[in-house]
């Protein structure tokens, strides 16, 4: 992974930097030592790492914009990161960045069900924000499977998803304001608990803009009422094309789960040995979940059942007990800790139309024998979001690359039918040398205008997301 | 219940383009001398009066891509609105965020197309819970100011592959780039539904019960207030869920007054509500404010002019004398108040001057001659 050589400059100039830092910041929220900075070398795409110049912790939105103040002033890049739980290497600094790290910041602001939002400072954990208002009966809907650790700050700046988006959308559409600080230290309201923006939707744009465009240090939450109950299915099939078929007549039929998850053989045998989830042994295994009263939730898995059925399941299993729902959703949530069991692995995340969903496995398959090596499936097959997980071995020579080309390969056919590269977990530097297989020039130059408006002198973040030859000039600007 | 009103005065057509490819879309606008007034239907004529020659979508038309089975639409900008809705029906699917014309509200005639329908991110009743027209948009091409197609997001509905334009376009008025074709993500239509009526509530009476209703787990599609109707919340889905969750709702809302559960009629209300038909061909301004609902109530005991409400109460309308400054009169208020029809200055709402600044950023990036409907959001 190549990354741009560090500003000479300013890597002779840390001293200066750390200290003026210093002067404007609590003596707490400056780290420079080593020892501690060791710990934000890298985010959950390990398999790169780097020492930033130094790391910043504010607790309010004041100091984070003292902090860019001084960084705009110095031509210092800045790396913004939440809990650091990106796997498309988001939050991975460069020697010559400050870590802008919004873990202090996680306090409830305001909890208000009448207009049925909540407003928290960005560094609070996604499933947190839940955690604060499901004593009441309500829920934060986004929740992507790291929610545990995974703050909203950086669940804005990825746009995350999560299994549940089928029904309930990203973090986009479950967003209504945010508090930024700019590069220049400016501190912006936008958008908030009403409806649509006024004037154009910034907001819309911040979001996903992975950490480019500003830092986000309060973000305004829609929350939901929690549904009364939910119940999965599990419909194991003989071949992945016959569960795709499935997967499509449900949704044709007019029935809206709230999941519908996918597995193939290899991760339903992985996560077998390691779960013991009690899973049938076939080629493919779907878990369909719904929503609603006992009534309504009878209503609805009667229709799956029939739709099921039609496609000659080789096993049909409705929990009947909270138990049995738990374990039903055991082995999809054990599925990635499953295969690390097995291996070092590395997870994709393109995006497919669901009708190709038998063709592009088949190809998985034909890739995984040519490049020698092991990949699982297992995804949000509603949406068409994939998760092939590519297994290697870190500690043998030449492995990781070859890894890398295979994820290539399969990212790329995600894009020949009609797909994109990432479905929820962000550009970071993982995928971004592969944005022209996407994107034309222009689209990316469009792009591109957008963070010279935001940030023109290219100093937040700045060697994510964008190939770093299309971004070259205006960084060295 | 359609009469004449007042239309908006038209700089006299001189100049009309209307191409037919996303190819002459481009060039036409890359060999532009002057400002240009971007129009797909016409029906949606808010904001400053522009002058210029005019550019139709309407020919740009037809869909690209239905796939039912993923619930994925592509469409041409210029398509009808009517069109897209019938294809998808076919199929027993639908726009998710419920479009709704303004035509007979604003006075203009002509058919809403998709293009317009985003361009102004027009969301309907359903709103509430299925979230706003950029919500189910998942791609746009669309042509910039300097005559450059670009795409942005695709035909998936989970795509967070670089920027996201795609939001940034819908609800910028042709100010950013002309739209040549836009994806939705689609739902399943409902089988049934069923309208909870409160007939004896006002206005400011009705948002209370409309909060109880958005705060239950009845998963409520929609919820107003029109006059002479009363409080309106509605559900919809599988038949025996609508039955129960109707149901509930009335045991729920009795303590607000009297429940009328309304089957036969309910389609029709939701139609007059999103198309604000109690103000259709009434004098006087029109203004459409999008607040914090629970400060509904003060916005409309201000204001003291005729409402209609939507979204929960986050949603006014309201029809005032020629010349008043509604924005004004409605006092402090968390949200932003646009002048949907009627003269003069300042019908989209002031922006903070930060926000203004990059709002100009923007477009000057997107169209630097400052062509495309140059002062339609000022």
């Amino acid at each position: 992974m190549q990354m741009p050589t560090p500003n000479p400059a300013v890597l002779a100039r840390k001293a200066d930097i750390v200290a003026r830092l210093r002067a404007q910041l609590p003596a707490d929220a400056v780290i420079d030592d080593p020892a501690e900075t060791r710990a934000y070398e890298c985010d959950a795409l390990s398999a790169y790492r780097c020492m930033p110049l130094a790391v910043v912790l504010p607790r309010t939105t004041a100091e984070v914009a003292a902090a860019l103040r001084i960084c705009h002033a110095e031509g210092v890049p800045v790396v913004p990161r939440g809990a650091g739980t990106s796997l498309a290497g988001g939050s991975m600094p460069s020697q010559d960045a400050v870590i802008l790290g919004l873990a202090r910041m996680n306090a409830v602001l305001e909890v208000d069900y009448d207009n049925r939002f909540i407003r928290v400072e960005a560094g609070r954990t996604n499933l947190s924000v839940t955690g604060a208002v499901e004593g009441d009966g309500w829920f934060y809907a986004p929740d992507p499977s790291s929610q545990l650790a995974c703050a909203i700050s950086g669940n804005i700046a990825m746009n995350s998803g999560g299994a549940h988006c089928l029904k309930y959308g990203v973090t986009t559409n479950n967003l209504l304001g945010v508090t930024m600080v700019t590069m220049a230290g400016e501190v912006l309201e936008i958008g908030g608990p009403f409806c649509d923006a006024a004037g154009l939707d910034l907001l819309g744009v911040i979001c996903g803009s992975e950490g480019q465009l500003g830092v986000v240090t309060e973000a305004t939450l829609r929350i939901l009422p929690k549904p009364e109950g939910a119940r999965p299915v599990l419909i194991g099939y003989a071949s992945n094309e016959v569960a795709g078929e499935c997967v499509a007549d449900i949704i044709r039929a007019g029935v809206l789960p709230v999941a519908i998850e996918f597995m193939d053989r290899p991760c339903i045998r992985a996560t077998e040995d390691f779960a013991h989830a009690g899973y049938p042994d076939c080629e493919a295994l779907l878990i369909v979940e719904v929503e609603g009263s006992e009534a309504e939730i009878a209503e609805q898995l009667g229709l799956i059942r029939q739709i099921a059925e039609r496609h000659n399941p080789v096993e049909f299993r409705e929990a009947r007990t909270e138990d049995e729902a738990r374990r039903i959703w055991l082995g999809r949530k054990s599925a990635f800790g499953a295969m690390g069991q097995i291996n070092d692995y590395m997870c994709l995340d393109g995006t497919i139309p669901v009708s190709s969903l038998p063709l592009v496995l088949r190809r998985i398959g034909e890739m995984s024998r040519e490049f020698g090596l092991d990949v699982g499936n297992v995804f949000h097959a509603g949406d068409g979001n994939m998760h092939p997980l590519i297994l290697y071995n870190a500690n043998k020579p030449g492995d990781l690359e070859k890894c890398e080309a295979f994820g290539a390969e399969i990212l790329k056919l995600c894009v020949e039918v009609g797909g994109c590269l990432t479905g929820e977990h962000g550009v970071g530097i993982e995928k971004r040398d592969l944005m022209v297989v996407q994107f034309a020039p222009a689209d990316l130059e469009a792009q591109m205008r957008v963070k010279d408006v935001f940030d023109p002198a290219w100093l937040l973040n700045p060697a994510k997301v964008f190939p770093l030859p299309a971004s070259e000039s205006r960084r060295a600007a | 219940m359609r009469p004449p009103c007042p239309v908006p005065v038209q700089p006299e057509r001189t100049n009309v383009m209307r191409p037919e490819t996303e190819a002459q879309l481009a060039e036409a606008i890359r060999d532009a001398d002057g400002p240009l007034q971007i129009v797909g239907g016409g029906t949606r004529p808010v904001g400053a009066a522009l002058d210029g020659a005019v550019l139709e979508t309407g020919a740009l038309r037809g869909i690209t891509l239905y796939e039912p089975g993923a619930l994925t639409l592509v469409v041409r900008a210029g398509t009808p609105l009517a069109e897209v809705e019938a294809a998808i029906a076919a199929e027993g699917q639908r726009l998710p965020f419920e479009p709704v014309r303004w035509g007979p509200v604003l006075g203009a005639a002509g058919d809403s197309t998709v293009g317009g329908v985003v361009a102004a991110n027009v969301s309907g009743p359903r709103r509430v819970q299925a979230g706003a027209c950029r919500d189910s948009l998942i791609g746009v091409r669309y042509v910039d100011g300097t005559g450059t197609v670009v795409k942005n997001g695709g035909r998936v509905m989970k795509n967070v592959t670089g920027y996201d334009l795609v939001k940034l376009l819908a609800g910028s008025w042709g100010t950013l780039g002309v739209l040549s074709e836009v994806s939705f993500k689609l739902l399943p239509a409902a089988g049934a539904q069923a309208t909870l009526i409160l007939p004896g509530l006002t206005a400011a009476e009705a948002v209370p019960a409309l909060t109880a209703a958005l705060g239950s787990p009845y998963d409520v599609s929609g919820a107003g207030w029109l006059p002479g109707v009363g409080a309106m919340i509605r559900v919809e889905g599988l038949a025996e869920s609508v039955d129960y969750r109707a149901g509930r709702l009335a045991v729920l809302l009795a303590r607000f007054g009297r429940v009328v559960d309304e089957r036969d009629g309910s389609a029709a209300l939701w139609r007059d509500l999103g198309e604000v038909a109690p103000f259709q061909g009434a004098t006087g301004d029109l203004w459409r404010f999008s607040v914090k609902p629970s400060q509904a109530p003060s916005v409309i005991a201000r204001l003291g002019y005729p409402v209609v409400l939507d979204w929960g109460g986050g949603l006014i309308w309201a029809l005032v004398p020629e010349g008043v400054d509604a924005r004004a009169r409605a006092g402090a208020f968390t949200g932003h108040a646009t002048r949907m029809r009627g003269q003069g200055p300042g019908a989209f709402h002031p922006e903070p001057a930060p926000i203004a600044a990059l709002s100009a950023g923007l477009r000057a990036k997107f169209d630097p001659r400052g062509i495309l409907n140059p002062g339609r959001m000022g």
